[in-house]
């Protein structure tokens, strides 16, 4: 069964088909946040620390890293950011850029197995960001869209996916860290592109047997309580095959949904993560206050 | 589904009646209904133009400001102007006819380098609901494409999205070219998309940023009425 391996010098994360859902803490980015923005561009990172502390501690097992702020040295930036958060904890980071340079800064201040985020079907970008994938021997996120642009159908998708794995192949980058981001679509401005996107992800996991992501946000754009329907959407997706997404951790009912999903596709060996959760406050004053030693 | 009023006979209602009616249709995306409203207006001897404004335009400026504010969601938009569409079908070609001159032009697309269309086809959508006509370039526009469409059109109105820190600076690329052709100052220059800001837009000699559909709408409006 298809394992990606992601690591920092002192922890490893599995993305795979037999194991619990990775989620990529998706806040380290100044998209759409105007403070976290003003603090980067001054070179404060005091949000980039907040939202990393509390994107861990809310149970993400990766944290992605953008910092794409316009009129800005994204290159230093970004080693900045790396250097810091491989200081504060030991989750393996997803270096997200669309400028190759700051990909390649990211990738020299990265201590451990990175995961590039990423490249997509273009030509100019396979052939820029592939040799930085395979010179520091990262894995890396594929975006199914090439030149012609992310085409509403998904077999054009699913040819994209299969020519970036392939290209990979031949940079001698197996198929197993390349993790496909099927692309889930907005549904509020494009009917059908939930289940298109559910029907692309069963398409990778059976046929490409590859590990997926994808930004579960996206899908409820425009809609309102995009909090009740990202989980939804997450859920169901998992059941379809996606092995890790880049979003939320700090939304409850994203993580229930994610914590839920593994129970039911036994990746929660006894419910045990499950339970720990969700036990009543009152029984851990209980009996059960710690591990019994065994006799003899 | 049981029917718990009587059908609404658009034909039997005054001029006023029909009209507020259409604006409940046009909120309601019925776009079967908003045609028949307005071929019963046209059949009253109202001058198209005058449906296109009072009625079609004026009912999207409702749906427009209730999108805004977080009333009406992007599904529920889309139908509205769908139905628009509709009424606009029968309008056009008497349009065309009379020379009646739309509120405004804007030519419209998203970057080189760039393939995300969403955002701009809203705000394509909302701006022909505006009662603007709109000429979109599509996706990985280059710089000469858009002077090109800028020659040939003659737009009031050059809008540009982009959704990538890598495919922002080519609006640069595009504004700079038309500075060299001398048609800078012949258009409004609004520009859109997710990682763009205020200073960003400003920094590249754009006339302002618009931050989703609504604003762009609005902001447009303002720079052809010359209260920008």
């Amino acid at each position: 069964m298809t394992q990606t391996v992601i690591s920092s010098a002192s922890r490893e994360v599995v993305i795979g088909f037999e194991t619990p859902f990775t989620v990529i803490g998706e806040r380290i980015n100044p998209t759409g946040r105007a403070l976290l923005a003003e603090e980067l561009k001054a070179g404060d990172f005091s949000c980039v620390e907040a939202d990393a502390l509390a994107q861990v501690a809310a149970g993400a097992t990766m944290l992605d890293v953008n910092v794409g702020v316009p009129l800005t040295d994204e290159a230093a930036l970004m080693a900045q950011a790396v250097t810091l958060l491989q200081s504060l904890t030991d989750v393996p980071l997803a270096i997200d850029s669309s400028v190759p340079e700051a990909l390649e800064a990211g990738l020299e201040a990265y201590r451990g197995k990175a995961l590039l985020n990423s490249v997509t079907g273009e030509e100019e970008r396979l052939e820029m960001v592939l040799p930085l994938v395979r010179k520091h021997g990262a894995a890396v996120v594929a975006i199914c869209n090439d030149d012609t642009g992310i085409s509403p159908d998904i077999d054009v998708r699913f040819e994209v996916a299969r020519k970036i794995i392939e290209r990979a192949a031949d940079h001698g980058i197996p198929a197993s860290d390349v993790v496909v981001d099927p692309l889930a679509m907005p549904v509020g401005a494009m009917p059908g592109a939930g289940v298109q996107a559910l029907e692309l992800i069963h398409r990778l996991r059976t046929e490409l047997k590859v590990n997926t992501t994808c930004g579960a946000s996206n899908v409820s754009f425009g809609l309102p309580n995009r909090a009740g329907l990202n989980p939804t959407f997450l859920a169901m997706a998992i059941g379809a095959g996606l092995t890790s997404a880049i979003t939320n951790p700090l939304e409850p009912t994203l993580m229930q949904a994610v914590r839920g999903a593994d129970v039911i596709m036994d990746h929660d060996a006894q419910c045990q993560a499950w339970i720990r959760a969700h036990r009543a406050p009152a029984a851990r004053d209980g009996r059960r206050r710690g591990r019994r030693r065994s006799r003899g | 589904m049981t029917e718990e009023y009587d059908d609404i006979i658009l034909a039997d209602l005054s001029d006023e009646e029909l009209i507020e009616q259409m604006y409940d249709d046009l909120y309601d995306g019925l776009a079967d209904e908003v045609a028949e409203g307005t071929q019963i207006l046209l059949d009253r001897g109202w001058e198209a133009k005058r449906i296109l404004d009072e009625v079609l335009v004026a009912g999207m400026t409702i749906v427009g400001v209730d999108f805004r504010d977080g009333i009406l969601f992007v599904p529920e938009v889309l139908m509205a102007a769908n139905s628009m569409k509709a009424g606009m079908e029968l309008l056009r070609p008497i349009l065309a006819d009379t020379g009646a001159k739309p509120i405004g032009k804007m030519v419209i697309g998203t970057v080189k380098g760039d393939i995300h269309d969403i955002g701009k086809n809203l705000v394509g959508m909302m701006m022909e609901g505006a009662g603007f006509e709109v000429v979109d370039l599509g996706i990985n526009v280059e710089a000469e494409t858009f002077a090109a469409a800028l020659i040939e059109h003659r737009p009031d109105i050059l809008g540009m999205s982009a959704l990538l820190t890598t495919t922002m600076p080519y609006m640069q690329v595009v504004i700079d070219t038309l500075t060299e052709r001398g048609l800078r100052d012949d258009f409004t220059v609004l520009v859109g998309g997710a990682p763009l800001n205020e200073e960003f837009s400003q920094a590249i000699g754009a006339d302002a940023y618009c931050r989703d559909a609504a604003v762009a709408v609005e902001t447009a409006r303002r720079f052809v009425e010359g209260t920008a």
